[in-house]
């Protein structure tokens, strides 16, 4: 009875982000009847299905108790280049004035190649260079930030082709592309975590490193693989995104990547590695996003948003340490 | 304190009676300690005189680390008081220690080699003058009262350099100095001359001698007999936990002070086992020597199937690197392994998975076990390129199989396979990283301390595995600080002093006092 009663309170404490985000849907669908609308559900799954992407490929990195602060701007930088191959051929102001209509397909796999030789450098410097990851990616932030300001030449872009846009805006029985789109990388990223070897040498790496490397996983090897997966899943993202904007600059994916962290770590994925799961994620994008939708609807400053954005990461990380903390 | 054994001459403290307050300046009296399932010491009581060498000796696992936590604040005491300088004192940390005048000089004690010598010796208390409303630090001062203090232990030395570009005897000098610094009239020194050169001895003993002259005690630990007998005044020995004696060190000799660190009767525990005769050699190990200069050095070793080489040796022997490195942890300078005569290259514990050899590692926690995953996942986490399914899927059920054989096999008490392994007791875990080697099947099983921080019961357990593995042609070394396991558990005992093999007794052969005398052999 006594440790049931326990329990019931660390469950509470553990989960109270979630706890305090879902009484303000309520007391928000209460106050405003427009959030229980179809039109604000169909805005918020395809907000949640871009940003359960990405928090889905720093979920590698955190897990192996690393961390991929490049997030954001490789997914600019995949939006960015995207954009710049598949532009209408009418627009004035084309970015290769002269490119031929390119399979969208094929222009989805150069962005993927691209951003993952950026995860496959990151990759390498942790593994090899034995550089924190948190220093080698934030480098790398500042790389990529700086590629696509070249190659863009900070020009912002627009124009898109129809058949693009349509990937974000198009809808199969009322429910958004997106919305498969990243169900079935959910359902992948849950195959490779819970199915595969990589998946189970990605926990034990998190679990514990030198115990992994005594138990004959080549961990530098699955390391460079997780820094991989996740910039193609990044580039995947930004893809999508520009999609959805039908349009890009250099700023786009700004800071995203704090977002996924907190996402990530309000889903259950621990800091101390080793701990996360493909559902826990999910819930966690659900719960930011709401909180993102509901403070709009409350009609909170953006300025505002930001703070209190901030500060449910610091919270989400402080409370997943106490966890922690806690067993020990 | 009954069943002592080896009894030659009474311990002289435990008649005399104090006297006076000033007779000892420290006292620690009827020390225990219990760790769960362990009783690390029990009812201990050493006194040491004003300015003289009080040497602290016993096996591994004696207690005499324990017994200088307590002294600094670092265990709490379950029972016993400490009397120093004629006062009970109460001591919460190294720091207060060092403030009551109880200072401990050991290789690890965290000097910060980035800064001076003198930043070094008043870190924390930096000598200070006003500089307006200010208090800063006084540094002109700082490196004269270091420089006068280096001089006092025969340092001349730039108290500007710094600290990490000395030697660690240079080092221990800098952490006697800062002991004078605080005034100390006890030091205690763990193994203080294990990396030093002849020369750098010799020049420690002549500071003790100067500490010793200005009263100074000194409580000095270290297993190296030549030693102890020619600098210390007073030797108390400690066995199991508890308080053998304390003898005048010129009453004593090796052979004396070896029987009574050993003297315990050797109980039968070890589960019965037929002679087998062992098989081929399965591994070689040729002049095998680390890349690190204090480590091992020259290492033969040959390893038959279906015997169980015991290891045996102190603390700091290097058996643990020595075996790290057969497996890939650790590297080599030069030698050679062979595998069935096959010449291995071995860069990483992968290689040496692949060629048979398996290691289960002496830190359970630290290199052992993934604590937040499952018993099932530390179970099959090095064999899982045996249960994939058309190149990629994990065969769960296969998985699952073989975890259930496994925790039936070795019969692991734990509630379901999905249970976490950290919620599991040391001997239960230990059990699941011996299946997570099975589960590989090799043909030689390393293991370090199998059985440390394990319950009796689960203890014989792993042994009947042990013996088991060995039955069925495999080949074990097994490393052990426990004398009474290498003695009761092994074919054949390879003993290590100083990073060399310094002797080799076979099973039946073995005596405790045999293989002290091997592991103590410094030279």
């Amino acid at each position: 009875m006594k440790t049931k009663s326990f329990n019931g309170k660390a469950l509470i404490t553990e989960n109270i982000l979630i706890i305090i985000v879902l009484a303000m849907v309520i007391v928000v669908s209460i106050l405003k009847p427009n959030f229980l609308t179809m039109n604000n559900f169909s805005n918020i799954s395809v907000n949640t299905a871009i940003r359960f992407i990405i928090a889905l490929g720093i979920s590698g990195c955190l897990i192996t108790r690393g961390n991929d602060l490049s997030a954001g701007r490789t997914v600019g930088l995949a939006g960015c280049i995207a954009g710049t191959l598949l532009q209408k051929p009418d627009y004035g102001d084309r970015f290769f004035p002269n490119l031929p209509e390119l399979p969208i397909i094929l222009v989805l796999l150069i962005v993927i190649v691209v951003c993952s030789i950026f995860g496959l450098i990151n990759g390498c410097v942790i593994s090899f260079w034995q550089v924190p990851p948190f220093i080698a990616t934030l480098g790398m932030q500042t790389i990529v930030y700086g590629i696509c300001l070249v190659y863009t030449k900070s020009l912002p872009l627009g124009g898109y082709r129809r058949d693009y846009t349509a990937i974000a805006s198009g809808k199969f029985l009322g429910i958004p592309y997106l919305f498969f789109i990243a169900f079935f990388i959910g359902l992948f990223m849950w195959f490779l975590y819970n199915k595969t070897r990589h998946g189970k040498y990605m926990y034990a790496i998190g679990g514990n490193e030198s115990a992994a490397e005594v138990s004959g996983i080549n961990v530098a090897k699955t390391k460079i693989r997780i820094y991989m997966l996740a910039s193609s899943l990044f580039a995947i993202a930004g893809f999508l995104l520009g999609a959805k904007a039908g349009g890009a600059t250099t700023g786009l994916g700004l800071s995203y990547e704090l977002e996924a962290i907190a996402e990530c770590t309000i889903g259950g994925v621990s800091t101390n590695g080793g701990v996360g799961k493909v559902s826990g994620i999910l819930i966690g994008v659900l719960v930011f996003e709401l909180l993102k939708s509901s403070m709009q609807f409350l009609r909170i400053d953006t300025s505002w948003q930001y703070i209190v954005q901030g500060a449910v990461i610091i919270i989400a990380v402080a409370l997943d340490l106490r966890k922690y903390l806690a067993k020990k | 304190m009954e069943n002592l054994g080896v009894h030659n001459c009474t311990p002289k403290f435990i008649e005399r009676k104090v006297t006076s307050m000033s007779e000892y300046m420290l006292e620690m009296r009827g020390i225990s300690k219990s760790f769960p399932g362990v009783k690390a010491l029990d009812d201990v009581t050493i006194k040491v005189r004003p300015g003289t060498v009080h040497a602290l000796m016993g096996e591994n696992g004696a207690g005499k680390s324990t017994l200088m936590k307590c002294l600094f604040g670092i265990y709490k005491m379950d029972a016993g008081e400490v009397i120093f300088q004629g006062e009970k004192v109460e001591i919460v940390n190294a720091d207060d220690a060092l403030h009551k005048g109880i200072a401990m000089v050991h290789q690890e004690l965290q000097p910060i080699p980035e800064r001076s010598i003198a930043e070094n010796i008043f870190c924390g208390r930096y000598p200070t003058k006003s500089f307006g409303p200010l208090k800063v630090i006084d540094h002109k001062r700082m490196y004269e009262e270091a420089a006068s203090l280096l001089k006092e232990v025969r340092m001349e030395y730039d108290p500007k350099a710094k600290l990490g570009t000395l030697s660690i005897s240079q080092m221990q000098s800098v952490e006697i100095a800062k002991a004078v610094s605080m005034d100390a009239k006890v030091v205690i020194m763990d193994e203080p001359t294990s990396s030093l050169t002849d020369n750098e001895v010799e020049a420690l003993f002549i500071i003790i001698d100067d500490l010793k002259k200005k009263g100074v005690s000194i409580i000095y630990i270290s297993h190296k007999m030549d030693e102890i007998l020619r600098i210390s005044d007073d030797v108390s020995i400690m066995r199991d936990g508890q308080y053998v004696g304390t003898w005048e060190a010129k009453e004593l000799t090796t052979d004396m002070i070896i029987a009574k660190m050993v003297g315990r009767e050797l109980t039968n525990i070890y589960p019965p086992r037929d002679d087998i005769e062992p098989g081929e050699v399965l591994l070689e190990v040729k002049g095998l020597t680390s890349i690190l200069p204090d480590s091992f050095k020259d290492i033969d070793l040959t390893l038959r199937r279906g015997e169980i080489l015991g290891l045996g040796g102190l603390v700091g022997a290097q058996r643990t690197e020595l075996m790290e490195a057969i497996f890939g942890i650790r590297h080599c300078s030069k030698g050679e392994i062979y595998y069935k005569g096959e010449k291995l290259q071995i860069k990483r514990p992968k290689d040496a998975i692949s060629h048979n050899i398996g290691l289960i590692t002496e830190d359970r926690r630290g290199t052992g076990i993934f604590g937040v995953l499952s018993i099932a996942d530390n179970v099959s986490i090095s064999s899982l390129d045996k249960y994939v399914d058309l190149g990629i899927v994990l065969n769960d059920k296969k998985i699952e199989e073989l975890v259930r054989n496994n925790v039936s096999k070795l019969s692991i008490k734990t509630p379901s396979s999905k249970t976490l392994i950290q919620s599991l007791s040391g001997g239960n875990q230990q059990k699941v990283i011996i299946s997570r080697w099975l589960a590989n099947d090799p043909d030689i099983l390393i293991m370090d301390e199998p059985t440390r921080g394990i319950d009796v019961g689960a203890k014989y357990e792993i042994y009947q595995i042990m013996i088991e593995l060995a039955k069925q042609g495999k080949a074990i070394v097994m490393i052990s600080s426990e004398m009474a396991e290498l003695i009761g558990m092994s074919d054949r005992i390879v003993v290590m002093c100083n990073g060399r093999v310094t002797g080799e007794v076979s099973g039946e052969e073995a005596t405790q006092e045999k293989i002290m005398q091997f592991a103590t052999k410094f030279n």
